[in-house]
């Protein structure tokens, strides 16, 4: 146990360090950019209208104390941590005054449901279909899975979603395409609302399920039909045990530990993959959010998402990887 | 080089369903430098005509000819991958066999610092690049960008390789020999992973590929530089699905997608052919 306490400490060294930088950087990138927030907003709201020279003076004045980018950049920075740590980076401007943290608060459900939700699904039936193609390679039906699998993997999620869209969009409309849930229904803990979110996330998780099932399955496949040729397999199927207990007992059990650490490095590329599908299907999410705050110019939006994201996925992945040794009873028994 | 490519072709399906995709591929993009119409003119030919005998893919409501459209789009797409599997080649060469050979505190940092970048999600990193750059954003900076997030993976895996070389023989021999760090590495070592270098050039070429045109069919790319992403967007913007103009987006999304595939399954048995049990296996020895 005293080494998995240490494992522990070692990864939350790295857990704050990732935050740090991943946040700092994002800072960074935002604020040496020849682009001034103050001037970009101040374009867009006297682009459409007649504002007499004095009355920008004053809107140029009171934009440069919100953001505060006439202090020294050191002290803005400081500033931005404390703010952080506070949970408040100043108003929106996609939403203003409502505070851009309130925003990111409400897309974070739906992002992070559906990514829970898909990476469950893919992780667990990937998996379980790739051992047993891995282990039974001659049977026609996971073949055919195989083929399948590596028809879509390679396939942008983007053009996933697109494809889908396309079909249940204009071809056979029968599936809600966009938005998190019907317009006509009250939000609540009532049945027309819940099935109303479960039929509106079909469709973004059926994409992100595509895309991801191929990889675990082709993963899971060669690592399969790597450890089937361990002695103790053989030694298992001469001694009689029954195949469905060599399958899921000795076989996926010890191709998981891998898929597991594979897991926790792909949480940022199926992060990356959600915030996309959200897009496509206009689902109310992060990635949503992060598109409109881009068009409406809204840096302090911009920051927010990315700074939450950046965060998020390192946390989720920290989780993951505390979980790989209570797996792995090598580690345990240390 | 010739026997191992007959090898392949002949005792892999995958690989040899992914040259002839490849090529099919590569050829259409390298007819666009034959192109008559200058693809970045519009209204040049009648809109919205369906594919015939005189515009084979149809043309689009911008009025260009979507054959020499798609030709040009594929090329740019093509050679963005291409820029961008080189650069982030060259650093996680570099970080993966320095890390792996020289071990120690440049390996603790190399891969703490490749641990960082492992866990950024890359999407909204590449927005917030192009919310601040706006239109200074040309394909070349995307391209740098994207490198220098497309190597942590693959240096990993060259760590893991050059890992093993360390202590094997010959580079015990080398060192002797009294060669220097820089030429073990690329006179040594290196050979042993290009193998690796060749199958992730191409799945970095699909994940760049394929960003870039999740960008640029959001429009946060140079819209105006014929991509199979911009393609998309000068489509979804004249809403071609609703209008039925459906060529417009159905030959792209067949192309791209026969790109992806292609690349694919020439990494996948690539890949194979490195790990010498599957290969036996599929020989039938």
């Amino acid at each position: 146990m005293n080494s998995y306490l240490w494992f522990v400490g070692k990864r939350t060294l790295q857990l704050l360090a990732v935050i740090f930088f991943g946040v700092s950087a994002t800072f960074l990138v935002t604020h040496l950019s020849p682009i001034s927030p103050v001037e970009a907003v101040l374009g867009r709201m006297t682009a459409r209208s007649n504002s007499a020279p004095e009355a920008i003076i004053a809107m140029r004045a009171a934009l440069t104390e919100l953001y505060g980018v006439d202090e020294p950049i050191l002290n803005q920075y400081f500033n931005f941590w404390l703010r952080l740590f506070r949970g408040d980076l100043g108003p929106s401007l996609l939403a203003f005054p409502t505070p851009a943290m309130v925003l990111v608060g409400r897309a974070m459900p739906w992002t992070v449901g559906l990514l829970t939700l898909a990476t469950l699904i893919t992780f667990v039936v990937g998996n379980f279909l790739g051992g047993l193609a891995g282990y039974y390679q001659n049977n026609r039906l996971l073949k055919a899975f195989g083929i399948v699998a590596i028809g879509i993997q390679p396939v942008p999620y983007y053009i996933v979603a697109f494809i889908l869209l396309i079909i249940f969009g204009f071809l056979w409309p029968v599936l809600p395409i966009s938005g998190g849930f019907a317009m006509n229904v009250i939000p609540g803990w009532n049945w027309p609302f819940i099935s109303s979110i479960l039929q509106h996330a079909i469709l973004p998780a059926a994409s992100l399920v595509l895309v991801g099932f191929g990889g675990w399955f082709l993963g899971m496949r060669a690592l399969v039909s790597n450890v089937v040729t361990e002695d103790y397999v053989t030694y298992a199927e001469l001694a009689g045990v029954e195949h469905s207990t060599i399958v899921n007992g000795y076989v996926i059990r010890n191709a998981l530990v891998p898929q597991l650490t594979a897991l926790a490095m792909a949480l940022g590329g199926v992060f990356s993959g959600t915030v996309i599908t959200e897009q496509v299907f206009n689902y109310p999410g992060l990635g949503s959010l992060l598109i409109d705050a881009v068009n409406a110019g809204d840096s302090t939006l911009v920051l927010a998402v990315s700074t939450v994201s950046v965060t998020a996925v390192a946390l989720a992945i920290f989780i993951v990887d505390l979980l790989h040794p209570l797996l792995d009873p090598r580690v345990r028994a240390e | 080089m010739f026997a191992v490519f007959r090898d392949l072709i002949r005792y892999n399906i995958e690989f040899a369903i992914g040259l002839v995709l490849v090529s099919i591929i590569v050829v259409f993009a390298l007819l666009s430098f034959f192109s008559p119409v200058d693809p970045s003119l519009i209204y040049i030919t009648i809109p919205d005509q369906p594919p015939s005998a005189q515009y084979w893919f149809g043309t689009n409501s911008r009025g260009q000819d979507m054959f020499w459209q798609l030709s040009t789009a594929l090329r740019n797409s093509l050679s963005f991958g291409i820029i961008v599997a080189v650069i982030s080649r060259v650093i996680s060469l570099t970080v993966g066999l320095l890390s792996g050979y020289v071990g120690g505190w440049v390996d603790r940092a190399l891969m703490f610092v490749n641990d960082i970048f492992v866990a950024v999600p890359i999407f909204p990193v590449l927005v917030l690049f192009y919310f601040v750059l706006r239109n200074d954003m040309n394909s070349f900076t995307l391209a740098l960008i994207m490198a220098c997030f497309g190597w942590p993976f693959d240096a990993r895996l060259i760590r893991s390789v050059a890992l093993g070389l360390k202590h094997r023989e010959f580079t015990r021999h080398a060192v002797f020999a009294g060669m220097g760090t820089r030429k073990i590495l690329l006179e040594e070592h290196l050979p042993y992973v290009m193998p690796i270098v060749f199958s992730t050039f191409m799945n970095n070429m699909l994940w760049s590929i394929g960003l870039e045109v999740t960008l640029a069919v959001l429009g946060f790319t140079n819209i105006n530089n014929p991509t199979i992403g911009t393609v998309l967007y000068w489509a979804n913007s004249h809403s071609a699905m609703v209008v039925g103009v459906w060529w417009w987006i159905v030959i792209p999304v067949i192309l791209i997608v026969m790109t992806f595939l292609g690349l694919f399954l020439l990494a996948v048995s690539m890949n194979e052919y490195i790990d010498p049990r599957s290969r036996l296996r599929r020989m039938g020895a």
